[in-house]
């Protein structure tokens, strides 16, 4: 059946309610709406959360936003977590104490401050156990809850509270992390990247994709924060585009090894477009910091550049 | 007819967890408690339990991972020691605020630094006040009797709190015994199934776990768990009544030995309970009354009834295997002293910190720890240095 978002929207009903507290303009909320969309109706889902925006924001007692069954317990550890739950669950197949017809799917969420860093051991952990679940990153680039703190998915010379643009320092001086290569090399069956594009496609497919392989699946989906970023709110979209356009984010999937890169730009545009509409990057705009975008330009079509030979040669 | 074995007490540790049969194990190997999870996966291996053998990454992640399994319905177990449990004290805490009974087998260990792999309590003593029911055991014997009666204590529904079965690394976990078993279809009667009211697994109720909980919630909802502490006493009577009627052997919060016409007495938990019976005996043989209370339960925390228990003693001698590097003495010295005050109780006491790495405790040591109390008991004056070390080798 081919992709259309209003009949799946009519469909299925949002399994993320209305009433949570995330920010106006937020991608990680409209990502996980559609990821968790991606599962068959009938099917139940055990979400795992590690603290952060999203937890804070969709459980803040005596309310949830969640109409499946959702745990968090700690920061670091969503997948460790939810690996006991999903293994309690296949204890409880092998007994008969769940229906055989009865399919639970189990998701964890964490931000890049939960997943890239100090959640690496216990994602890594889980994948290489096998387990069957999606861990889903959203990713938007720092520390947000904390207050925009650097994270080591935070884009080289990002001005964030911790790595201020200063007179001496312009902003980050390190490169950032590339997480779902470091998946990619647990050889699990399946690790994308995604994001919110304007029909949500991409999303949606690999979602579904992902909760339905068997085994440990990986989603990094890039989600903007207006606050740490410097967006206007409404500009979400804009954002994406751009990030994907830019190559900054390309949206690309490893299946068992396979890489296959789902959009190349027509004209990639100059990262420059991404990063302008962005306060954090505002200081990279001043009059002798021309190096600054030449650097992240580089750095961009290094990436973009291995990303291409590696889908080429793993395709051979 | 129960069975007769010789088993050491990880041994004992592990046979206990097959014929619990839980559904979830989730343990990271450390000694002195590797051998557990070990055991454990021989049982899993050869098809002897039906549960599912969680190899995890870190202690961290057998907490969670725990956690995980018993909020979605199942019986989870870990075992660990030392640096395992500091490392996982953060799901420590987590685990009985959201009032999950899981049971935990700690075989004690110094906690690192410097790093030392012998038994003492200062890891046990790091999670004191995190709302686990704490259980010590003298032998392999009762590391075993106390984890038969662990979930059905755990699990009850005026309770739902973690536990932790304690024993001495290496004295006890390695050394082999003589051990009564029970056996398999009675422990399996004893120990009950497990069913929470509500788990993460059931489709037809959603369950949402682990808020975040502000300040118009956090505050009751820590109370309520201070509640199901104080009920953990009646139940783990309750309880022990049940397993002596199942085995004849008898357990409550503490063993008083030879206490009831002793002038002085020493307190402590774990192993060297069992030197300081042997010590009892021997005074007792030359005409000295002394006695010991032996500590069980230690969280919940009975109080009154030690109180009440040693209020006709001159002199007692307060027994840490942990130090509390806080200028006043050890945690069992300061909850024994502070029951005595607050039920107006006096008695004349005296703390020694003890076995600290590892370091043996000899029978000489608890004599001379017997003669100093026969000192302080005649004595006009209040304890000098109160606050004091056993078996702590001088500078020359």
């Amino acid at each position: 059946m081919a992709y259309n978002l209003k009949e799946i929207v009519a469909e299925k009903p949002s399994r993320f309610t209305s009433g949570h507290r995330m920010c106006a303009g937020c991608g990680a909320p409209v990502v996980t709406r559609m990821i968790l969309r991606a599962l068959k109706k009938d099917d139940f889902a055990v979400v795992s959360n590690a603290t952060g925006c999203m937890e804070v924001a969709s459980f803040i007692y005596p309310y949830t936003a969640w109409t499946d069954s959702y745990i968090h317990t700690a920061f670091e550890n969503a997948a460790s977590t939810l690996s006991g739950v999903e293994t309690a669950y296949k204890v409880f197949k092998k007994k008969g104490k769940i229906p055989e017809d009865t399919e639970i799917k189990f998701i964890a969420f964490g931000g890049d401050g939960g997943t890239y860093d100090i959640g690496l051991q216990s994602l890594s952990g889980a994948m290489e156990r096998g387990h069957d679940m999606v861990y889903v990153c959203y990713d938007n680039g720092a520390y947000m809850n904390t207050g925009i703190q650097r994270s080591s998915a935070t884009p080289k010379f990002a001005d964030t509270t911790t790595t201020p643009a200063g007179e001496v320092i312009p902003g980050k001086m390190q490169s950032r992390k590339d997480l779902t290569e470091i998946l990619a090399a647990h050889h699990i069956p399946y690790a994308a990247q995604s994001i919110a594009t304007a029909n949500f496609k991409d999303l949606y497919e690999k979602s579904e994709k992902a909760i339905y392989t068997k085994g440990p699946c990986f989603l990094n989906v890039l989600a903007p924060c207006p606050r740490g970023w410097g967006y206007n709110t409404e500009d979400l979209m804009v954002i994406n585009k751009l990030a994907v356009d830019t190559c900054y984010w390309p949206l690309y999937e490893v299946i068992d090894g396979k890489y296959v890169i789902n959009y190349k730009p027509a004209k990639k545009l100059p990262v420059e477009e991404f990063l302008r509409p962005q306060k954090r990057f505002h200081h990279m705009f001043k009059a002798g910091n021309e190096w600054m975008i030449e650097e992240f330009q580089k750095e961009v079509d290094a990436r973009w550049e291995a990303l291409l030979k590696l889908e080429e040669m793993s395709n051979k | 007819m129960s069975i007769r074995e010789r088993l050491s007490g990880n041994e004992a540790t592990a046979l206990g967890m097959k014929q619990i049969n839980p559904d979830v194990v989730a343990a990271f190997p450390i000694t002195p408690s590797t051998e557990i999870p070990q055991y454990f996966s021989t049982f899993v291996s050869n098809g002897s339990v039906d549960t599912e053998f969680v190899a995890v990454e870190s202690e961290h992640s057998a907490m969670s991972a725990c956690i995980g399994a018993e909020a979605a319905g199942a019986r989870a177990m870990t075992a660990t020691s030392s640096n395992g449990l500091a490392l996982m004290w953060e799901m420590v805490n987590i685990a009985s605020s959201l009032r999950l009974p899981i049971v935990m087998a700690l075989v004690n260990r110094a906690i690192s630094g410097p790093l030392n792999i012998h038994c003492d309590h200062s890891d046990a003593m790091g999670v004191r006040d995190a709302g686990w029911i704490m259980l010590f055991s003298e032998n392999n014997q009762e590391a075993y009797d106390n984890l038969i009666m662990a979930h059905r204590i755990a699990e009850h529904k005026e309770v739902l709190l973690p536990l932790m079965v304690c024993q001495d690394g290496f004295i006890t976990s390695h050394s082999i015994e003589n051990i009564e078993l029970i056996e398999d279809d009675k422990v399996k009667a004893f120990v009950g199934k497990y069913e929470p009211k509500d788990y993460l697994l059931n489709k037809k109720n959603p369950l949402s776990i682990g808020p975040l909980d502000l300040q118009a919630y956090l505050f009751e909802h820590k109370a309520a768990e201070a509640d199901a502490m104080r009920n953990a006493k009646k139940v783990i009577l309750e309880v022990a009544d049940d397993f002596e009627k199942l085995t004849g052997r008898k357990y409550s919060f503490f063993e008083e030995y030879k206490l009831e016409d002793a002038e002085v007495a020493i307190i402590c938990m774990n192993s060297t309970a069992g030197t300081a019976k042997a010590t009892v005996d021997e005074l007792r043989d030359k005409g000295v009354k002394v006695g010991l209370l032996k500590l069980r339960v230690f969280r919940p925390f009975p109080a009154e009834e030690i109180a009440n228990a040693i209020a006709h003693l001159k002199a007692v001698a307060i027994l840490d295997r942990a130090d509390s590097l806080n200028a006043v003495g050890g945690v069992l010295f300061q909850d024994i002293t502070s029951a005595l005050y607050v039920n107006n109780k006096n008695v004349k006491a005296v703390n020694y910190i003890y076995g600290i790495g590892g370091r043996d405790t000899k029978m000489d040591d608890l004599e001379k720890v017997y003669n100093d109390l026969l000192e302080i008991k005649d004595s006009e004056n209040k304890v000098e240095n109160p606050y004091r070390y056993l078996g702590l080798r001088k500078e020359d």
